[in-house]
């Protein structure tokens, strides 16, 4: 399974979605994920990844870790797993 | 309905083994907070936090006692053993039934978890000390300062997180008024900065591996510390009658649920707690010259606080200095409420205010005087401690000048 999909599959399940109902575009607010639910979803990658993601819930916007959509969150992560592997 | 009267207090933190060592450092805007000191610190990803340094457990407590205390246990006992010499309250056998100890902590017996955990986990071990239980359970320290006092009545440990401290004061303040008790030991203590400890904070992401900046737009959100904070509390009269010197009165608490969210905080809620402290010490907002902030320095915890602020006080709002102590003592998650108290004492008896360290940059949404970087000198007659827990448990504490 690519990245991406993964990615993806992480996120559905926390936002109780079929995989097939997450859009790229998608916010992870559209998707119904509060602030709780993004920690975890990040937890949820750095296990299935074995990566570090650089991210403080304190202020999302000034960490390098860009969460604005699923389609910028597959590709932090997928940096990040081309830098820490 | 008894008046309350604060006669005693004591304190070990990161800023000091005393109150007037706290005090000083407050006034200075000295920051405790510094690289952590433990083992396996290169698996953390959180170096910083308050913690007390050259503090010798054997220079204070024999073999013994030390086996049975674990850190929190013994921070406790110091800064109780400070309050009760301040306060010269005797406990006699008759006053022995009347008098309590209420304290606040989260975690208990920290040190004591992590250490066993440690040695039947990583190293294998399959037999621990006799007194694991007695030394981490949640209400040790309490029962310890009731033996090194003899202190036989009301006695319990509240425990709501970071308001634990400020939930123990107000209920030791309603049962010295209500004629339950006519003194008690109030305040609360944690010491969780332990590997196992700074981890499942790493987990939330809400620590900042630089500096607590409360209020500043630049926050990068909570250090943790650690240390104790024990008050005696007692009737006016009883203070009166045999001649001891009162710090302040205690003339208000109020504690509410937001019944909403597991970790974030609800405007709601804090402005029904700070109404409510208002309303129990029958002052109006324009009276309150002083609050100290629960102010953690995460985002979410400084921009709800100043909005209930601005809603409860309107205009005086603007006029009133508040200010997070958390800047330099570190938050001691449990034990906070009782360190900060301390400085609503400064606040009244000294007039001088605490200021909020490390500020840099205003944030709009933080628009108070929160006393940025230097304490200042200022006439206030009554305050307030606000503190506003994870799981959402508020409780604020109003004091008045004597």
């Amino acid at each position: 399974m690519s990245v991406k999909d993964k990615v993806i599959q992480i996120i559905a399940e926390q936002a109780l979605l079929d995989v097939a109902d997450v859009r790229l575009s998608a916010t992870l607010e559209d998707l119904g994920i509060d602030s709780l639910g993004v920690v975890e979803s990040i937890f949820a990658i750095e296990e299935e990844f074995d990566i570090e993601v650089p991210f403080n819930a304190n202020a999302p916007q000034d960490s390098d870790f860009d969460i604005s959509s699923v389609a910028t969150i597959i590709s932090a992560v997928e940096t990040l797993v081309a830098e820490q592997s | 309905m008894n008046r309350v009267v604060i006669t005693g207090a004591g304190t070990i933190n990161a800023l000091g083994a005393s109150v007037p060592e706290t005090l000083q450092a407050m006034r200075e805007g000295q920051l405790g907070i510094g690289p952590l000191q433990m083992r396996d610190l290169d698996r953390l990803s959180v170096k910083i936090g308050a913690q007390i340094k050259n503090f010798d457990p054997e220079a204070q407590f024999d073999r013994q006692k030390l086996a049975l205390y674990d850190r929190v246990t013994q921070l406790t006992l110091l800064a109780s053993r400070e309050a009760m010499a301040q306060s010269g309250l005797e406990i006699t056998e008759e006053l022995s039934e009347a008098t309590g100890v209420v304290l606040g902590t989260a975690a208990g017996g920290m040190n004591t978890w992590d250490d066993n955990f440690r040695s039947v986990y990583e190293e294998g071990k399959n037999r621990v000390h006799p007194f694991v239980v007695p030394k981490l359970m949640t209400n040790a320290a309490a029962s310890h300062v009731s033996m090194a006092h003899n202190i036989k009545g009301p006695s319990l440990t509240v425990s709501t997180a970071c308001a634990s401290s400020n939930h123990a004061i107000g209920l030791a303040f309603q049962m010295v008024r209500g004629g339950m008790a006519r003194a008690m030991l109030a305040g609360g203590a944690d010491a969780m900065l332990t590997f196992g400890g700074i981890k499942a904070w790493e987990g939330l992401r809400v620590m900042s591996k630089t500096a607590c900046r409360p209020f500043s737009a630049n926050r990068s959100g909570m250090v943790q510390g650690e240390g104790a904070g024990v008050f005696v509390l007692e009737t006016y009269e009883g203070a009166k009658a045999r001649g001891a010197e009162i710090l302040a009165e205690l003339i208000g608490f109020a504690m509410t649920s937001d019944a909403g969210d597991i970790v974030m905080p609800n405007q709601q809620g804090a402005v029904r707690a700070i109404r409510g402290a208002l309303r129990d010490a029958r002052l109006d907002p324009q009276d309150i010259g002083y609050i100290n902030a629960h102010g953690t320095g995460t985002a979410a915890n400084d921009k709800t606080e100043c909005a209930a602020v601005t809603e409860v006080f309107g205009t005086h709002a603007q006029a009133l200095m508040m200010s997070s102590t958390k800047s330099m003592h570190g938050h001691l998650i449990g034990g906070t409420g009782a360190v900060e108290l301390l400085a609503c004492l400064m606040a009244l008896r000294d007039g001088v205010i605490a200021p909020t360290i490390g500020y840099e940059l205003p944030d709009p949404e933080c628009a108070l005087d929160v006393v940025p970087n230097i304490a200042r000198h200022a006439k206030v007659t009554a305050t307030l401690s606000n503190a506003f827990a994870f799981g959402g448990m508020n409780a604020v504490l109003a004091l008045k000048a004597i």
